[in-house]
């Protein structure tokens, strides 16, 4: 099985959904015979031409709005959004016209072939505008998926999913990872489940939800933990929105412990979404708070970005908070 | 309001019609173009506009190098791009405002932002005006005018309309000045930063810097129009298109358009024509989207060439004068690099002020609960834990911005 990195990974996904169907089409800022800035679209304006990827002026707002009317005739548009943090001029297209183009038809018209693609995510000294992780702000929005891969193989199976499912789809990606995550992935198409969280290490003690680059902090904070004797449960959410309250819910009935974390600040963080969900559900089973490690509620620092980050070792006094509460 | 004038066979107007001309003062060998008017830059003010030039492009070329060395840890070059820059502000009001995009830093050198305060913003150190909180290149500086960068593009533009728009209210004579690119004129923002300019008669001048590339996408995949100058018309407003490498035609062009702003309250759109002759970024390789005789071909319109040709001509700079400055510089932009490597960052207190006016009590407990981790993981977090002990986080001078 071959080894990529993930934007090697998310290149051939790419590659394979523009090879199998012809009204896939990728465009974006730098997208077209650059492959864009981070080179995810490598080499698909020289395999599919320039009809079918290419570079569009730079216009966020334009990048979504014409990507919804391409959805609404009949395409499947992968448009990029070069940051996550320059997302902002699209967000009303996403969020009043995206979301809701199904629902306010009555299903006369629908969107569902879209995917938008972001680097999201801290740790590269990125500053405000080049660190932020905006998912808080869509999942709040009913009618959109949100989808966040953690490795390479990962972001192949769920970006071609999201490209295929019926419902338009955000695909934030952890650019942090994108060299720096390798693994094997399969040559072959595949898809893995939108909707479905993964438990990737099974415990006893305590419950670790995360996503995206996330897991990689978790599954630090998690050896650490494990070495003074507390048995971990982690779980990969995957998709935020719909996401699987249930196999949280499980785990957190044999645990009875619950640790959220996510780079974004606390305060309207998704982690809040979870906790409340979870107490709702478990209330009588919970030894402990849930706790939520995140960022702190300010902009997303440059000079002290490691003092401000949810860091494994943060995680770790978490959890054995949790555990010896 | 709109023409009235009836036609009654359905006559379309192409889109193509107009055509816009290109104001040039100075020859690529330094003389003046053949029925170009006498430059009104005087002697002294020609110096500093040159010596700006030079002192812009010493301390690129230095901090690029830096950060190939590995001690920055980005940076961006205004190179090609000098004259269109300076030019443009020494045609304003010193206390006139700057609304830059991120290129600009040619305009911070000409107002007298010194190499310290540079670095100090480079290596995001204590004394950083923007407190260690921006990448590298985002400057700003209160006492020259010069708003603080914001990374997201043309988000400035309409910004600019709002602020002229106050200046013309205060009626103390100013305007504002807003750089960006032919790429960010893409952006939905400055589309609504002109009209709402010409609606409301704002003494703003909308300077674009048409240097042919948004990272990789050239002006032709940009924008199918002539250039950006074609959209004035679309809003009423005065528009001018100028060789952005002729110190001379964008200087006199500049003034031209204070004088409509602020004397008219009109707003004017520059179109400079011009090439960024770096990467976009060090983050860039501009060898996988455009060609080294393309570049080849525009480092020999170098904008500092020419402007120093004419120098020389009029017995205005010489060659020891050239050679001594450049020395001079570099030696400056050197020992100030090393003097903000050696300050520490911003104490730990600073990633929770100025979220607000005031720290919230929620802000606080946040801060508490963090200097209360680093305390038990000193070793994990150098910088952090640095500022735990009052007497180690005492700075002994401050900045003023």
């Amino acid at each position: 099985m071959p080894t990529m990195n993930l934007l090697q990974a998310i290149n051939n996904a790419l590659d394979i959904a523009m090879a199998e169907d012809e009204k896939v089409l990728c465009f974006g800022e730098d997208v077209g015979g650059f492959g864009g800035v981070f080179r995810a679209t490598s080499h698909l304006q020289e395999r599919y031409g320039r009809a079918r990827c290419f570079n569009t002026p730079l216009v966020e707002q334009g990048i979504v709005g014409f990507a919804n009317g391409l959805a609404a005739q009949g395409s499947v548009p992968v448009a990029e959004i070069q940051f996550a943090d320059y997302i902002f001029p699209a967000f009303d297209q996403i969020v009043n016209e995206t979301a809701k183009f199904r629902y306010r038809s009555g299903d006369l018209f629908n969107v569902g072939g879209l995917t938008i693609r972001a680097p999201y995510g801290g740790g590269i000294s990125g500053g405000h505008y080049h660190s932020q992780s905006p998912e808080a702000y869509f999942t709040h929005t009913p009618g959109l998926k949100i989808v966040v891969p953690r490795n390479p193989y990962e972001a192949k199976g769920l970006l071609l999913a999201a490209i295929r499912d019926p419902d338009p789809v955000i695909f934030f990606e952890p650019k942090r990872l994108y060299r720096a995550s390798t693994g094997e992935v399969p040559e072959e198409d595949y898809q893995l489940p939108l909707g479905e969280a993964e438990v990737t290490k099974e415990g006893s003690d305590v419950t670790l939800v995360g996503w995206g680059a996330q897991m990689e902090v978790i599954d630090k904070a998690v050896e650490l933990a494990e070495k003074d004797g507390i048995s971990c449960e982690v779980i990969d959410l995957r998709t935020l929105l719909p996401w699987d309250a249930d196999t949280v819910a499980e785990s957190l009935l044999k645990t009875g412990r619950l640790v959220v974390t996510h780079e974004a600040p606390q305060t309207g963080g998704f982690a809040g979404e979870i906790a409340a969900t979870l107490q709702e559900r478990c209330f009588l089973y919970l030894e402990s708070p849930i706790l939520r490690v995140t960022g702190l509620d300010t902009p997303f620092p440059l000079t002290l970005e490691k003092e401000y980050l949810p860091d494994h070792l943060k995680v770790f006094e978490a959890i054995r908070e949790s555990v010896h509460y | 309001m709109t023409t009235t004038r009836d036609i009654h066979v359905p006559e379309f107007l192409a889109g193509d019609e107009f055509s816009i001309p290109t104001y040039r003062v100075l020859t690529q060998e330094g003389t003046l173009c053949e029925g170009a008017e006498a430059p009104t830059l005087e002697r002294d003010e020609a110096r500093a506009i040159y010596r700006a030039m030079i002192a812009t492009r010493v301390l690129d070329e230095r901090m690029m190098a830096a950060q190939r060395q590995g001690r920055l840890s980005f940076y961006m070059q205004c190179t090609g791009e000098e004259a269109a820059v300076i030019g443009a502000t020494a045609a304003l009001d010193e206390a006139d405002m700057i609304m830059a995009q991120y290129r600009e830093q040619g305009a911070l050198v000409y107002r007298g932002f010194t190499f310290d305060e540079f670095m100090n913003q480079l290596f995001g150190n204590e004394l950083d005006y923007g407190k260690g909180r921006q990448m590298p290149i985002h400057y700003g500086s209160r006492k020259l005018h010069y708003m603080t960068i914001s990374s997201p593009l043309a988000t400035q533009i309409p910004q600019a309309t709002g602020y002229a728009y106050g200046q013309k209210l205060a009626g103390e004579g100013q305007c504002t000045t807003v750089f960006f690119g032919e790429g960010a004129a893409s952006e939905g923002d400055f589309h609504a930063a002109l009209n709402m300019a010409a609606v409301h008669e704002v003494p703003v001048i909308f300077f674009c810097r048409n240097n042919g590339y948004a990272i990789s996408t050239p002006a032709i995949e940009q924008f199918a129009a002539d250039g950006v100058a074609p959209r004035a018309f679309g809003y009423r407003m005065h528009v001018i298109r100028v060789d952005g490498n002729d110190i001379l035609a964008v200087h006199r062009a500049t003034q031209e358009a204070r004088r409509i702003a602020v004397e008219h309250n009109k707003p004017v759109l520059i179109e400079a024509m011009t090439y960024r002759l770096a990467a976009h970024s060090s983050s860039d390789d501009p060898s996988g989207y455009r060609s080294r005789k393309e570049e080849e071909a525009w480092r020999e319109k170098d904008p500092i060439l020419r402007m120093q040709r004419w120098m020389s001509d009029q017995g205005w700079w010489s060659d020891d004068e050239e050679k001594e400055l450049q020395e001079r510089l570099r030696r400056e932009v050197l020992e100030a690099m090393k003097r903000a490597e050696k300050r520490p960052p911003p104490t730990l207190d600073t990633l929770v002020t100025d979220v607000y006016a005031e720290v919230t009590p929620a802000l606080q407990q946040q801060l508490d609960a963090l200097k209360a981790h680093i305390r038990r993981h000193p070793e994990a977090y150098p910088k952090g834990a640095r500022f735990l002990d009052p007497e180690l986080s005492r700075t002994d001078d401050e900045g003023e911005s």
